[in-house]
């Protein structure tokens, strides 16, 4: 579906991504790990078209997305949930959710049943502002906003940060639940354990490069992964 | 079930407000008819929708969309020249432009299409500047804006474009509002307009910017607002979406200049200093940034104020106080200062906040009062019991 080839993006000087390539197949979920610094937020924000790449080819559906605003690759059907969350604090609740469609000209009633179908809480707390929102509530708020869009590719930047365990394992339960509704979802992680766990396919990043691949298990059982990112199992369950 | 209640509850609070409105439009139509043409409410009143109509459009910018602007008043100035230029009837040509040999402009059009282009022209030349301009942020945003108001106001004065502008002179003559006033063949006047006429003007611009910021572009303006990051990621075009907000603030500041040419009766680009933009950038914050009937309560207050309930202050007697010594000329702005200082320390963000008084506002205030009586009333029971 989504295929990143030799993809390089610069700031100024500093190159933040020096080439790196990956797939994205339909249906599945793939994560990017990997820590501070290592280019996973730029290789999101590339492909969104909110940072124009320096180099290197992007296809979305055998179309080539490279260097097209953020507005047209929304329509195309990516949206991104970014990192932070980023909800719009002072609208509503169901406002923030009109604005994901904000590209959509058709009836949103049925999406926006959807999205409360996958979050009750938010139907409770439809006329509350934003901003009033506890950090798990606001990131659910977050994936909803993006999947009012109707996206085929949810792109989500590290949807557990700054979240209590309890919420991060709900919030994976969703990402789940949405993929098997028929999005392909492309997640950034630094908690690598619970990404492991739930992608079908992961790459490793360090310092703008991809240095490993496999599938979620096959890296959750390697012993260099183990060390690096996930510390000992035991510490995490 | 619950859909349909809550559609039709949201229409009666939609006809409640739309009374609201038009009993003030009626009010207005009874005072002007009924108390004497002299007396100052009618200058406030006037003024008042002036300036709310501008403040408004200041919010739209400032309130709504986030973007932090200061060019207000250049805007106006292009509004009050293009209705004047295009309004002096032919016969008072050659004396408004005694220097300049009865000007360039040999023809008029209607007060309405006078207006329209008013608006237009600062629309246009907003449109112009936005290009490079909006590219900036905040406070260089600001300074950028306010330069260009300024260049204006030099302009204007430009002897070389003085056959159309009349250079530093005044621009005068032009249909004001007393001309909307009925006359008798004698001419007495037997229905007064003059009051009515720039409320509703006002009234109906302010109402296409209301429209605006319910319909979705309005949701992507603040949306901008809260997190450009967030909304550019949504699919929101910043640069189209500023680029209109500040295309249609700077149409309504125009039209706003040209109701002020109307009130003033004369135009002078000298008069469009950066002071009063910030007068209007006051009324906002005043008002509450990103409420529009903050902004119209804001003007009204701003304006009965200064120009009418403390004027006292500095003609020697003030609430039947009488001390030529203190109130003397000037006092009045030392006791405006302080009343502002003390209504920011009061109400943080303005008298409104970022909500509007409404209808449902006023069924919600009374709801809790009753809710809470009713609660104390039966906590009194309990504890009888």
């Amino acid at each position: 579906m989504l295929k990143v080839e030799n993809l390089q993006v610069s700031y100024g000087g500093i190159e933040a991504l020096k080439g790196i390539s990956f797939e994205v197949p339909t249906g599945k979920i793939v994560t990017l790990i990997g820590a501070n610094g290592a280019g996973k937020t730029t290789t999101l924000r590339t492909i969104s078209g909110l940072i124009k790449p320096k180099n290197g080819a992007i296809t979305f559906e055998d179309v080539s997305i490279a260097g097209n605003d953020a507005a047209a690759i929304v329509g195309r059907g990516i949206t991104l949930v970014p990192e932070g969350r980023r909800i719009f604090p002072d609208m509503t609740v169901l406002e923030n959710l009109r604005i994901g469609a904000y590209l959509r000209k058709d009836k949103l009633d049925n999406d926006i049943e959807r999205v409360y179908a996958l979050f009750p809480r938010l139907k409770e707390r439809s006329w509350q502002l934003g901003g009033t929102l506890s950090g798990g509530e606001q990131q659910m708020l977050a994936v909803g906003r993006a999947l009012m869009a109707n996206p085929k590719l949810l792109m989500m930047d590290e949807p557990s940060l700054g979240l209590a365990p309890i919420i991060v394992r709900e919030i994976f339960d969703i990402i789940r639940e949405v993929n098997k509704q028929g999005v392909t979802v492309l997640l950034i992680e630094q908690n690598a354990n619970m990404a492991l766990k739930t992608a079908d396919y992961a790459y490793v990043m360090e310092t703008g490069r991809i240095t490993r691949s496999g599938s979620g298990n096959e890296l959750l059982n390697d012993p260099t992964i183990k060390e690096a990112y996930l510390g000992t199992m035991n510490e995490e369950e | 079930m619950n859909n349909i209640k809550h559609r039709r509850q949201k229409r009666i609070l939609t006809i409640v407000n739309a009374a609201l409105v038009l009993a003030i439009f009626v009010a207005v139509f009874i005072a002007e008819q009924v108390l004497p043409q002299t007396s100052m409410l009618f200058v406030v009143l006037k003024k008042g929708s002036i300036y709310a109509l501008i403040a408004v459009s200041m919010n739209l910018l400032n309130g709504f969309t986030g973007l932090f602007s200061l060019g207000q008043a250049g805007f106006m100035l292009i509004g009050a020249y293009v209705y004047g230029i295009f309004t002096i009837p032919e016969e008072f040509r050659q004396s408004v432009y005694q220097y300049f040999d009865g000007g360039l402009i040999h023809f008029t059009v209607p007060i309405v299409i006078a207006l329209v282009m008013a608006g237009a022209a600062a629309a246009i030349f907003a449109a112009l500047i936005g290009l490079p301009v909006l590219r900036l942020k905040s406070d260089y945003l600001a300074i950028a804006t306010l330069g260009f108001a300024e260049i204006l106001r030099a302009l204007f004065q430009w002897k070389i474009i003085g056959p159309v502008t009349n250079g530093s002179n005044l621009l005068r003559k032009f249909p004001n509002f007393n001309d909307f006033n009925i006359k008798n063949a004698d001419g007495q006047v037997v229905l007064y307009l003059s009051t009515l006429v720039p409320f509703i003007v006002a009234g109906v611009c302010i109402l296409l910017i209301v429209l605006l910021i319910r319909s979705s572009y309005g949701r992507a303006f603040r949306a901008i607002r809260d997190d450009e990051i967030a909304a550019e990621a949504m699919g929101v075009n910043l640069f189209k979406h500023k680029q209109l907000a500040f295309v249609i603030s700077s149409f309504f500041a125009g039209v706003g200049g040209a109701l002020l040419a109307m009130y003033q009766m004369a135009i002078q680009a000298n008069a469009f200093t950066s002071a009063m933009t910030y007068e209007i950038l006051l009324i906002v914050v005043i008002g509450g940034l990103g409420s529009v009937t903050g902004s119209c309560f804001g003007s009204f207050l701003f304006i009965a104020a200064s120009e009418w309930w403390l004027r006292g202050l500095d003609s020697g007697a003030f609430l039947g106080i009488n001390a030529p010594g203190v109130f003397r000329a000037g006092f009045r702005k030392v006791v405006f200062a302080v009343i502002i200082m003390a209504v920011v320390l009061f109400y943080r963000k303005g008298i409104m906040g970022d909500s509007e008084f409404s209808a449902k506002r006023i069924a919600e205030r009374f709801r809790r009062i009753f809710m809470k009586r009713k609660s104390k009333i039966e906590a009194v029971d309990s504890i009888d019991n």
